[in-house]
């Protein structure tokens, strides 16, 4: 499987990310600059985190409109896999591929550690290595993580079942409690907490890992129909 | 030339927990007739005048300034000789 | 300052005009005497930030020569941005600590965010990527509602700076005592990770190569920063605001991509941050360096306002901006490498042959002054020194706390928030980013791996100014050893030092006389325990409203190598079972101590002694028995002794312990007796542990029953649970920040 990893002007997880999908998971994966993607070549699509065009203006908002976004929403329709993690997931949000706005940490202060989540829906194709309801734990690193959405949103979100991840212990006000949400048809999450700095155990902590596994697994069992 | 002021502020519906940080710190400083504040941003933005200025700028101001599912907007032009 | 620019060289000399500009009467001639003329207004803005106290070193010249500075392991000793140290496999890191301490107590958010710009700009102008950020902090009390807010907008400011860079937060410490109410110090330090092959110097070499300027555009803010850093600060301190200059980490990001893109270019020739004295610093020095001249065109530099002087361009320290010399002819091939990132770089002058520094502006020489009048003949002071009287009385004085309840005692300590978690801090800082992170900040030392490898390095910076105030000799090598300590518990073995010099006004006889001792101490502990200073800083007039100097605080950055990742080593006790150890005895040394502070409200009496030998010995036993696999977590004893050291232990863990303790209750527990470590090892390895470290003393066990238990004569002293002893440690800080006033 090959992933690109769009590099932002002030990304500061792509190296991560790369990391993980390539030196830890072992597929193929590209950092790719956003002017010169061209994202037709890959099978999945990470948004790393950092701050991208310094969280000024609104944080992903100035990425969401750039030049390679375009490409990643053919990507969305075409049915790739596309994570967005943090700042990641603020652009999402910005680009409006997912419902829902962040807003600032309800303490107002940036916040590191890592966090108790319950994996809610493991039936995606993000997910799959996780059991239904169990606790995990990930790294967050956030000042604008306060997830908000009205309640109609909530209600769509739930009836879906698009809530992939809630805290166990809300550390940012997030609206029911949620760290992570997919898109309608699934192959797009967007998550606060970092699963990239989650998937070596000298590090402290692999519970991360298994999003990128569960998403090779779904790329094998799809693309081994054709071959 | 116009100068354009763009004013952006979180919807009522949404939390503002700088704005009432403030407030509360206001209230600390005994300026007992405080009430609700609520923080935003200004922009003050140069442009050319054009027939369709004020397309352009609510265009702007939803394609990328505010971001509707939080926030409101509003602008001012005046004109600048 | 107003714009001056007609002001004549003259009026410059009869009105005293330099003395504004921090020059001294004996400065001004000297400086008449290089040029054989009057300087103009430009010229003598020049020599008063280059003979400033931050870049001229004029009053701790004498002393910093005393450091030793060569080792096996060193590549670059001080001089060049940052010194850098071999870790093997043809790799080294690059490390330095700068304070930043006047503009933080200006404007704490922008002082501290920029000192971690500056130090950032320090190391990747080496060439190096920077892999970690750590800093030294030292705040008055907490109570103070101006303490407070400095506080909390220090960390923000670091916090928001590094965090947006994308270089961890990965440690540091904080210390509070009321000596610095008024004046905070905030010292930040970077570590880089290089390939020997890039190494980069500042230097302007080749006649007729070009010379670029990179980055942000330059305006009005920070002018005279340097010479600010070097005056005390006053009530007029605070209307001087517009002199402290605004970070943009989003800008020093697309910088340090670029710059790290651009030292692989082969016409690259040299590469100097704009530090402090901005454009005026970073091209003399770099011609200084090459022994050449330069000359620039100040009509060509960036500038962001309109109308500014060339005293201004020369003087703004407008912030992440770079300087570059260059191949001639190849300045495009440089510049398109910045353009990717959005970044302009501009040919803005040339090397020259005959070392003089010229600068031109709208078709006229505005400053002709030689290269090496800026640097190498910066005036060098031999400051009066005189021992106070507080020590000869210090000296005489034995203290011993009288103590009734060792519980309360305890609860109280781990509540001082110089002793109490710093989580409030470092929660605030993206510590993880990177993914090398293997130990987070509240261990001893931080621990990051270096991808590719199974090396790691730890880090720390240590000084406790209590004791260097009490006695800076013994202090200044109390601070070397324990920053060494924090190393050793790691896993690490001690590479070499950076240091950052905080200390009062020169010009004081007495504060002379404790900077003298303090690096007479520092460098003893250096030699001895092998950790060469290849980097520093040196911060002096650090005096609040009216004359009332700092403590003494010279801070100790450290970086050690952590041989195999297998050998990494926390402070925290891992499970039940296992057998706790003291190394080392305790005596009853309490002068400077926490406990010392806590109940008599002041500090006094003795420094805890040092042995050099003691401690070289019992760090490399550790350290082996570390790398035999022996031990499951150590501690240096410090503050508040053995008690606050096993508490803190055991906390991660929400362990109990066992412990019995024989003689003094009070000396045990809370003395700070140095060269102390508490080691934890499993059952099994016990007696190799033992025959390994015979010096080692068995204190008891860690449990699972949730109590911290310790006994003496068969009778409970302390008797807690440690959930009970975690919230008092864990909540202090918070409970101070959030407290109204």
């Amino acid at each position: 499987m090959k992933f690109a990893v769009i590099v932002f002007p002030g990304s500061n997880c792509d190296e991560d990310m790369y990391h993980a999908a390539s030196e830890v998971l072992g597929e193929e994966a590209d950092m790719v600059w956003f002017e010169e993607a061209d994202l037709k070549k890959y099978d999945g699509v990470l948004l790393p985190g950092g701050f991208s065009y310094g969280d000024y203006l609104r944080s992903g908002a100035i990425a969401s409109v750039s030049g390679v976004i375009e490409q990643v929403k053919e990507a969305i329709k075409d049915g790739k896999p596309v994570l967005g993690v943090c700042n990641g997931f603020q652009v999402l949000l910005e680009m409006g591929e997912l419902p829902g706005a962040m807003l600032r940490n309800k303490n107002l202060t940036f916040m590191c550690h890592e966090e108790e989540l319950i994996v809610k829906n493991n039936g995606t194709m993000f997910t799959a290595f996780y059991d239904e309801k169990e606790t995990i734990s990930l790294p967050i690193a956030h000042g604008e993580g306060n997830y908000y959405c009205d309640n109609q949103t909530l209600e769509e979100l739930k009836r879906n079942n698009q809530i992939a991840f809630t805290y166990k212990n809300n550390p940012n006000g997030s609206t029911a409690d949620i760290a992570g949400i997919t898109n309608k048809e699934g192959n797009v999450l967007g998550m606060m907490p970092h699963p990239e700095r989650a998937v070596e155990k000298l590090l402290g902590n692999d519970d991360g890992l298994r999003i990128f596994e569960s998403i090779l697994k779904h790329w094998r069992e799809t693309h081994a129909v054709g071959n | 030339m116009c100068k354009v002021n763009i004013y952006i502020t979180l919807k009522e519906a949404v939390l503002d927990p700088q704005g009432k940080a403030i407030s509360d710190s206001l209230k600390d400083l005994k300026y007992e007739g405080v009430g609700d504040v609520r923080v935003g941003k200004y922009l003050q933005m140069e442009m050319e005048q054009t027939d369709n200025m004020e397309e352009q700028i609510e265009e702007m101001c939803k394609r990328l300034l505010a971001n509707p599912v939080i926030e409101d907007y509003t602008y001012t032009i005046e004109e600048v000789v | 300052m107003p714009l001056v620019t007609e002001i004549t060289p003259e009026k410059i000399e009869m009105d005293q005009l330099y003395k504004e500009m921090g020059v001294t009467d004996g400065e001004f001639h000297h400086i008449k005497k290089l040029l054989g003329r009057n300087p103009n207004y430009t010229e003598l803005g020049i020599f008063s930030v280059m003979w400033s106290e931050h870049c001229s070193y004029k009053h701790s010249k004498t002393l910093l020569k005393q450091f030793p500075t060569e080792g096996k392991h060193v590549l670059q000793g001080p001089g060049e941005g940052a010194g850098v140290v071999d870790i093997g496999d043809e790799q080294a890191v690059v490390f330095k600590i700068e304070s930043h301490n006047h503009p933080s107590a200006v404007e704490p958010y922008q002082g501290a965010a920029t000192g971690v710009g500056g130090i950032l700009r320090d190391v990747f102008s080496m060439g190096a990527k920077p892999i970690a950020i750590l800093n030294s902090l030292r705040f008055g009390s907490l109570q103070n509602s101006r303490v407070k807010y400095l506080f909390k907008e220090v960390v923000h400011g670091i916090s928001g700076y590094g965090n947006c860079v994308g270089v961890p937060t990965v440690g540091g410490e904080v210390q509070f005592d009321d000596a610095y109410n008024g004046n905070p110090l905030v010292n930040a330090m970077c570590v880089g990770l290089i390939n020997h092959k890039d190494v980069q110097q500042g230097i302007a070499k080749g006649v007729g190569n070009t010379v670029m300027y990179a980055g942000a555009k330059t305006g009005r803010d920070g002018i005279h920063g340097a010479t600010f850093a070097s005056e005390e600060l006053s009530e007029d301190s605070e209307s001087k605001r517009p002199s402290v200059q605004v970070g943009d980490p989003f800008m020093e990001k697309l910088l340090i991509e670029a710059c790290l893109d651009v030292i692989h270019h082969d016409a690259l020739v040299g590469i100097q941050d704009m530090g402090a004295a901005g454009l005026t610093s970073s091209a003399s020095e770099m011609a200084s360096k090459a022994g050449t001249g330069l000359k620039m065109n100040l009509d060509l530099i960036p500038q962001r306002e309109t109308g500014m002087t060339p005293y201004e361009m020369m003087l703004s320290e407008s912030q992440e901006r770079m300087l570059l010399v260059v191949e001639k002819g190849r300045e495009k091939e440089i510049a398109s490498v910045f353009e990717r990132y959005g970044l302009e770089a501009v040919a803005v002058g040339e090397v020259t042959d005959d070392q003089q520094f010229v600068l031109e502006h709208k078709g006229e020489i505005v400053a002709d002054v030689p290269v090496d009048g800026l640097a190498e003949d910066a005036p060098v002071y031999q400051p009066d020194s005189r021992t106070p009287a507080y020590f000869e009385e210090f000296q005489n004085q034995t203290y011993t706390p009288e103590i009734r309840n060792p519980r309360n005692v305890l609860r109280s300590l781990l509540q001082q928030p110089t002793i109490a978690s710093k989580e409030w801090v470092y929660d605030q800082y993206d510590s993880m980013v990177q993914t090398n992170t293997v130990v987070r900040p509240g261990s001893d030392a931080a621990v990051l791996r270096i991808k590719g490898t199974d090396k790691a390095v730890a880090m720390t910076t240590d000084g406790n100014s209590r004791y260097i105030y009490l006695d800076p000799q013994t202090g200044g090598k109390i601070a070397v050893a324990e920053a060494a300590r924090n190393i050793v518990c790691s896993g690490g073995e001690p590479l070499a030092i950076t240091d950052g010099l905080n200390f009062g006004s020169p010009e004081n006889p007495e504060v002379y006389w404790q900077m003298e001792g303090a690096v007479k101490g520092m460098s003893a502990a250096c030699t001895s325990l092998e950790t060469p200073v290849i980097s520093g800083n040196v911060s002096l007039y650090n005096e609040a409203f009216g004359g009332h100097a700092i403590y003494p605080t010279p801070v100790v950055g450290m970086v050690g190598l952590v041989q195999e990742t297998a050998h990494i080593t926390t402070s925290d006790v891992k499970q039940e079972g296992d057998l706790l150890y003291v190394i080392g005895e305790a005596s009853p040394e309490f002068g400077g101590s926490e406990l010392q502070g806590m109940l008599e409200g002041k500090h006094f009496g003795q420094a805890p002694a040092l042995d050099l030998e003691t401690e070289e010995r019992r760090q490399k036993e550790l350290l082996s028995a570390i790398r035999n696999g022996l031990v499951s977590s150590a501690h240096d004893i410090a503050e508040g002794g053995l008690a606050v050291a096993l508490a803190e232990s055991l906390f991660k863990e929400e362990l109990g312990c066992e412990v019995e303790i024989e003689g003094d209750e009070v000396t045990e527990l809370f003395a700070e007796t140095q060269s102390r470590f508490l080691v934890s090892v499993k059952p099994e390895k016990a007696e190799e542990f033992e025959a390994q470290i015979p010096e080692a003393s068995f204190l008891g066990k860690a449990t699972n029953n949730e109590r911290f238990h310790i006994i003496r004569n068969g009778a409970s002293v302390i008797d807690e649970p440690i959930q009970m002893l975690k919230a008092d440690w864990k909540g202090a800080i918070p409970c101070l920040v959030k407290s109204e006033g």
